[in-house]
């Protein structure tokens, strides 16, 4: 091992939000990927959406996958988190399989995910029934979460008597309770109307900046992809090709001054640029 | 103040407007008083049938107990089975023509069958009512199962949930199906329980109370009878309203 690669391991990666952490900006083989998938392939029926498909993403960054529709963003996702099974192929979380880590996922449609029959804390206390997490402990962690988050929603409630944007927050604490290594979003706020959209999506910056969690995002809107990602991995259209994996060099926290801010729409740009270079072909 | 004891009378503004204009058929003698008797004597008919003398509260008490045997083995009948056949969407399309084909015939249609194969002892009504009952069940727990929504049923497996409990998210996802079911049947079982009572060679019910005081003329007697099984009719469904919001507190939300 080169003295270059175990420095690389040792340091942390920069984050965004830290100004004084230098952006790396070295090739990706030098760095350690948190997630590495190795000679993906996936078709339905007929057709090849992935075809020996590489792809490293790396450690405590927020990841936004975009591309053209039916390009298999979700699909990409899905077999990532192990919801959909892979024809060949191997993806590995430092060197483990989905099986043997911890994750979360938020689904697009809060309402069909969280369940009704309990209260939204027990929705959010949910996963750890499952890690053999006694019933005091379940309570702590879950108000020790609400608390960093500064939840004002009234828990107790059942998830139908909240508002949708209190539902998909409700999601999201569930995902993260287990103390994720990694968090999957699909498209966790195109059900919510816009100034709920915004708010969810400064919630979720706060608690990537709390927590540090790797998370992958697909998202159709382009301004939420920029936003909210360290990195923008544009897939062209199937069989999906990783066609540019752009740096957001953005200091964090953002807000809405950002959406003026040169880099954010020089990378903006960039990224409309190759996504309709792909429409078109 | 005056609007809300205003909205909490409102119900009863169509029952006192009912009894008016019956108690008016009566007074000016537009129907023969022989085919309709007053609202008085009707409900004195009631009072006294239920709490002093008559026969009306013991078929009453018949008829209820027929009844709810009959709700509680087509339950124990047909949720199992609802759940057996809707886990798999492949077994349910096998057998769904039958179901829905027996559940199209008029239960009435298999009297004959059923007197045939049980006789014509108590319990042959209560098979009756209970076959009628469990194929409303039946379709209505298992398309319950069916449509459990995939999402929830994913959302436990990636939590770790082990298969016991993701068969628990289905039970809980098909809960307000299964109640809209065990109302349908409950009121069919009613009805077929009535009617056995009426055409089998019943001993006792309520069914038998309505025949009897029609072919006694003993109109007041057929009118109470008619009112106690619509009032048991009523308080069956109110159950299964009152259990559902109670248990089922998410239905439709």
């Amino acid at each position: 091992m080169s003295a270059d690669a175990r420095t690389s391991i040792l340091k942390p990666m920069s984050v965004a939000g830290n100004p004084d952490a230098p952006v790396d900006t070295r090739p990706s083989k030098f760095r350690r990927p948190h997630v590495t998938v190795r000679g993906l392939t996936k078709r339905f029926d007929d057709r090849t959406i992935y075809e020996k498909f590489d792809l490293d993403l790396p450690r405590g960054q927020f990841v936004s996958i975009f591309g053209p529709n039916g390009c298999g963003k979700s699909t990409l996702m899905n077999m990532i988190a192990g919801l959909i099974p892979v024809d060949e192929g191997q993806i590995l979380f430092d060197g483990q399989t989905i099986d043997e880590i911890r994750f979360g996922y938020v689904f697009q449609n809060y309402r069909d995910a969280l369940f009704p029959w309990i209260s939204a804390w027990d929705n959010i206390a949910y996963p750890l029934r499952f890690m053999k997490v006694p019933k005091a402990e379940r309570n702590r962690r879950v108000d020790a979460l609400v608390k960093k988050f500064d939840v004002r929603i009234n828990l107790k409630q059942y998830p139908y008597q909240m508002s949708g944007g209190q539902q998909q927050l409700v999601s999201i604490l569930r995902a993260l309770v287990v103390d994720p290594e990694i968090l999957f979003l699909d498209e966790p706020f195109s059900a919510l109307d816009y100034e709920m959209t915004l708010f969810m999506r400064d919630q979720m910056q706060r608690m990537f900046q709390e927590t540090g969690t790797t998370t992958i995002i697909v998202s159709h809107d382009l301004d939420e992809a920029v936003y909210l990602a360290d990195r923008i991995l544009l897939l062209s259209r199937a069989p999906a090709k990783v066609v540019d994996f752009p740096i957001v060099d953005v200091p964090r926290p953002r807000n809405a001054l950002t959406l003026a801010d040169p880099e954010f729409n020089r990378v903006k740009g960039h990224c409309l640029e190759i996504f309709q270079q792909q429409v078109r072909k | 103040m005056k609007s809300k004891t205003l909205d909490r009378l409102r119900p009863f503004i169509g029952v006192v407007i009912l009894i008016g204009i019956w108690q008016a058929i009566v007074t000016l003698k537009i129907v023969d008083p022989v085919l309709l008797p007053s609202p008085g004597k009707t409900f004195s008919a009631v009072y006294t049938g239920l709490f002093e003398q008559g026969r009306l509260a013991f078929d009453f008490g018949k008829t209820v107990e027929r009844a709810c045997m009959g709700i509680a083995l087509a339950t124990v009948i047909g949720v199992p089975v609802g759940v057996i056949l809707g886990a798999s969407e492949n077994v349910y399309r096998s057998v769904e023509f039958i179901i829905d084909f027996f559940r199209s015939t008029p239960a009435s249609a298999v009297f004959p069958l059923f007197l045939l194969l049980f006789g014509v002892g108590e319990i042959t009504k209560v098979y009756i009512s209970a076959f009628g009952a469990s194929l409303a069940i039946i379709f209505n727990v298992a398309y319950g199962v069916m449509n459990a929504r995939k999402t929830r049923v994913l959302a436990a497996k990636i939590m770790g949930a082990p298969p016991l409990q993701r068969m628990l998210v289905v039970l809980l996802e098909s809960l307000p199906q299964t109640f809209i079911g065990l109302r349908m049947g409950a009121t069919l079982a009613l009805v077929l329980m009535i009617t056995s009572e009426m055409l089998l060679g019943a001993i006792d019910g309520l069914g038998l109370r309505i025949f009897e005081e029609q072919q006694l003329f003993n109109m007041p007697g057929m009118y109470a009878a008619i009112f106690c099984s619509g009032l048991l009719g009523y308080t069956l469904n109110l159950f299964f309203f009152i259990t559902e919001r109670r248990f089922v507190h998410w239905a439709g939300r």
